[in-house]
Parts: C-alpha cells; structure tokens; sequence
C-alpha cells in the first residue's frame, strides 16, 4: 500500500510540475488530467471510493473539458506569453515559497484526528457519505442549489447576448 | 446499517480496487500496443499531401487555432453544472429507504431550485444556437 502511495505521489508531483513547465498550454490541460487522475488514486487509498469517482467525472471529465474552451477562446498560439521580468519571476518565487512555508508549518502542527488505519475507514463509502450529507449537513446541501442557481444565473448573463 | 436489499459487503477497502487497476492498465497497454504495431507494421510514405491534415477532403487553409464562439462555453458550463447536480442524486438514491419522507422533501427544494434555473436558461435561450 505504501508503494502505491509512493508512486501516486511522485506521479502527482511530476505531473503538476510538467502543467508550470511545458510550453503548449494544451499540454499544461493533459498533465492536469494525469495530476487528478493521480490525485483520484489517493482518494481510493484513502477509501474515499464515493470522492475519487466524483473526481474522475467532474474535474478530469468535465472541468478539463472547460479548461481547453477557455485556452481556445484565448487564442493562445506558440510563444504569445510575453517574457516576465526578472524581479518579478523572483518576487513570485519568493511569495510561492512563503506560502509552502507556511503549509507546511501547518502541516506539522496539526493535529492528525482519527485512529487506525485511514484505508480502513468507512467514512468515505457513498452509504455513509449520503447519510452525513442528508441528515447532518442538510442545510448546506440545500444552500448549494442556490449556488448551482446562481452558477446558471450568472453564466447565462455573461455568455448570452440579449436579443432585442 | 444492514443491506439486506442489496447485496453489498459492509466493509470495503481499497483492495477491492484491484480488479479496475487491472482493468486500467489492460487498456491503457491495448492502447500503446496497437500505436506501436502500426507504427513498426505500417508502411511510411511522409509526403507532403500524405500528411496534411485530413479536412472531409476540402483543401485546409489558416490555422486551426482560432478563438471559438462563447456559446460552446456557455453549453460547457451549464453541462457542469447539472453533471454536478446528478452527482449530488448519487448518495440519495443509496439511501432512499434509510431517508424516507425527509430525503425526498429535501430533494424536492432541491430540484425545485435547479429547474429553475434550467426553465430561465430555456426562456432566455441560452442554449439556442442562433
């Protein structure tokens, strides 16, 4: 279990490093979806099965899909990027660090809640998943459709144009 | 917690996996061993109308990457949206009995809110393609 965990991660970090690296934002959209595919591997080990399914689907399938829509619609042909300049690629670095600093600091201070193996929960299974969903965070649930509401709202505004 | 309605184990793990990493890597390995076939089998004729790119036999011309009409976004994000909204229907229908009455109110206000939004979308037609 520990191998695989070790090569999900490794595979993990590759892959989010080529997204920063290549060139060819088509590219960057590729190594993405290998990244959540990855990530979806850590979810199963975890015994999340219900989260690495739903992230499969959702982010590799469709947030990817519009990922591509949105570097078609910029037109992002070969070598459009105009060169950053150097105090800027160091400010950024800098910043970048600071963050990992720091969550990394909140990393070892936290306190790993739970016991036992986390393979072995059964947290994560889609039966206690539901019941958690629908008995204790109802309200949440309920909140989120006026978010899904708002979602199509917004997108019909903004992409739709008026017909008079 | 009994699942005497399904035939369910209580206690799953991610060994049970296995069987769709198999399946993962038999396709994946189908894939790279018909790409290398052709590519050792295949004769090569690199001519410069051999590998233009096939366009239904109209002759290509520009580039291919030319900015797009928001309205294949517009189609993108709305599918996400309701992609997301089945998603949520997954862990209810698991526990539809368990539930009862309070599960199907809740999906109710739920569904109510989401066709809503999707009758405005149809009244403002977002999705016409005009």
């Amino acid at each position: 279990m520990l191998s695989i965990f070790y090569f999900l991660s490794f595979l993990a970090i590759l892959c989010a490093l080529m997204v920063v690296v290549s060139k060819n934002p088509v590219h960057s959209v590729l190594y993405l979806i290998l990244t959540f595919f990855a990530i979806a591997g850590h979810y199963v080990l975890l015994n999340a099965q219900f989260l690495a399914a739903v992230h499969v689907i959702v982010y590799a399938g469709a947030i990817m899909v519009l990922f591509l829509y949105v570097i078609m619609m910029l037109n992002l042909n070969a070598a459009v990027e105009p060169n950053k300049k150097s105090w800027l690629k160091i400010a950024a670095t800098a910043s970048g660090g600071l963050l990992m600093v720091v969550l990394v600091g909140i990393f070892r201070s936290a306190v790993t809640s739970g016991t036992g193996n986390p393979s072995q929960s059964q947290v994560g299974l889609v039966h206690n998943l539901g019941v958690a969903l629908y008995r204790d965070f109802m309200r949440p649930f309920e909140v989120s459709s006026i978010l899904f509401l708002a979602a199509m709202v917004g997108a019909v505004m903004l992409g739709k144009k008026e017909i008079h | 917690m009994n699942f005497q309605y399904s035939g369910m184990p209580n206690v799953q793990s991610p060994s049970d996996y296995l069987p769709i990493l198999i399946q993962f890597f038999v396709a994946a390995g189908f894939v790279v061993l018909v790409m290398a076939a052709t590519h050792l089998l295949g004769p090569k004729r690199k001519s410069k109308i051999k590998l233009e790119t096939f366009e239904c036999g109209i002759e290509s011309r520009d580039n291919a990457r030319i900015p797009i009409s928001i309205k294949y976004f517009l189609v993108a994000i709305l599918f996400v949206l309701f992609d997301v909204e089945v998603i949520f229907m997954y862990p209810w229908a698991v526990n539809f009995k368990e539930l009862g009455i309070t599960g199907i109110l809740e999906m109710l206000v739920f569904m109510v809110l989401l066709l809503t939004g999707f009758f405005y979308i149809i009244r403002k037609g977002a999705l016409k393609w005009a």
